[in-house]
């Protein structure tokens, strides 16, 4: 056997992941449980907030066929995952951290219901800003792109994040901050993303 | 989850065994790759960890295609198992991953609202399902054998037959989606989005096998497909002093 196998290679997830994904969305009702876009119920510890936005392709057409997950921690700032050892922080049993949302077909608008996360303990010690990280496939994408969204009101956080202050170019970092704007009782962060050209959002090699 | 782990870096990814972002056979891509480079990052707790899913998310009949839509009979087509292992990048048994799959019916025709392909809609196939890998990292499901579909891209373009499977890992770094081909399709060659990969050995990775040995006498035919995932590094997470540069 070889030392190290490699990867499976990935492939398009094409136009009718919401199949697999999210059979609703793609027409018909097949599971009892369904995986979605709200991370919260009634117990959930921390600000509920609205992440909102569209994913835009290099024509600046909003893409209409696009899934994207989200991955944060708590408002604690813990993952609810077992190779989390930040013991200090608290776990809510009522969040599980990770949500799908399909953008809609005629807008291309898609959300998610969640909690602004706490900030999380980085690399050596160094606190990263608070973040959620969103995960994107469809049609024309061959291997998931994979970025984070920031807070604007965050902003002395994300000038020492260390992720963010990788970016060499500074003018890049704007991409990565979703905008927060009160909408009747709601807080809902704007975050659009360009798959390409003049304000291409970052995306990283994880 | 109580369970003690040692936090574990998760391999850089080989982009040799990847097709590229920009793969312009392949339409869609022109416009749905970025033209930056990805910026490559040292895993930290966002990346080596990622969503728990357990029994209680799945349904009984999830991983069953042949009847978890059926409504007045049977779907029509072959019958088959799809089994395999998932496995790390070292060999080991990836347990309690989400393997999530979807597939065109008999005919090469999806239950999507937006497929208008000319081919019938199957009333007794839904032609989605999911599992969870056990301890040892091997998954099943039955489903029918899908067929092949036209597409537009050259306007002669048709896909080979292909199930869509999707992994969640361990960590949110080794999410994966794919698809599986049939062994001996002469489609394969000829399909611009298998050939986004420019490594045959990758694609080979793709390809499922025929199990006879899997197979049910006188039900269902079997094909056997393996899966790796990123490989979770056996050396602690941090090496370092707190504090220390970079």
């Amino acid at each position: 056997m070889k030392a190290y196998l490699p990867e499976t290679a990935s492939q398009t997830a094409g136009p009718y992941v919401h199949i697999g994904l999210a059979p609703d969305a793609a027409g018909f009702h097949i599971f009892e449980k369904n995986f979605g876009p709200v991370l919260v119920n009634g117990h959930t510890q921390g600000e509920r907030i609205i992440l909102e936005g569209r994913v835009f392709d290099g024509s600046g057409t909003p893409v209409r066929d696009v899934l994207l997950e989200i991955w944060q921690a708590n408002a604690d700032g813990r993952y609810n995952h077992p190779a989390d050892r930040q013991e200090q922080k608290a776990l809510d049993a009522d969040f599980r951290g990770w949500g799908r949302s399909c953008s809609d077909f005629d807008t291309g608008i898609w959300r998610f219901d969640t909690i602004k996360p706490g900030a999380v303990t980085g690399r050596d010690g160094r606190m990263m800003a608070p973040h959620v990280n969103l995960w994107i496939v469809a049609r024309g994408i061959n291997i998931g792109l994979n970025t984070r969204m920031y807070f604007s009101d965050e902003q002395a956080a994300n000038q020492k994040d260390p992720v963010l202050n990788l970016i060499e170019w500074e003018i890049r970092r704007n991409t990565l901050i979703g905008q927060r704007e009160q909408r009747g009782n709601d807080i809902v962060y704007r975050f659009d993303i360009y798959l390409q050209g003049e304000q291409e959002t970052v995306f990283f090699d994880l | 989850m109580t369970e003690k782990w040692t936090p574990r870096e998760v391999v850089h990814r080989n982009y040799n065994d990847h097709p590229p972002a920009f793969a312009p056979g392949y339409k869609t891509s022109v416009l749905r790759s970025p033209r930056n480079a990805l910026i490559s990052l040292q895993n930290s707790l966002s990346e080596i960890t990622g969503p728990v899913f357990t029994h209680d998310d799945l349904g009984p009949l999830d991983n069953d295609l042949i009847m978890n839509y059926a409504k007045d009979g049977l779907p029509i087509g072959e019958r088959i198992i799809v089994h395999g292992y998932v496995r790390d990048g070292f060999g080991r048994p990836m347990k309690n991953t989400l393997v999530e799959v979807w597939q065109a019916n008999a005919g090469g025709r999806y239950r999507h609202k937006k497929d208008q392909y000319l081919a019938p809609i199957d009333p007794n196939f839904g032609g989605c399902g999911r599992v969870l890998t056990d301890e040892t990292g091997y998954y099943f499901f039955r489903t029918i054998k899908p067929g092949p579909y036209p597409w537009r891209n050259q306007a002669s373009d048709w896909r080979p037959s292909h199930i869509h499977f999707s992994l969640s890992g361990e960590a949110f770094a080794q999410r994966l989606i794919t698809q599986m081909y049939f062994e001996g399709d002469p489609l394969i060659k000829q399909c611009p989005i298998v050939k986004t990969i420019n490594n045959d050995d990758a694609i080979r990775t793709l390809i499922a096998e025929l199990d006879t040995h899997a197979a049910v006498p006188l039900d269902s035919l079997a094909y056997r497909f393996d899966l790796v995932l990123r490989g979770h590094r056996a050396t602690l997470f941090e090496n370092r002093t707190q504090g220390a540069a970079r």
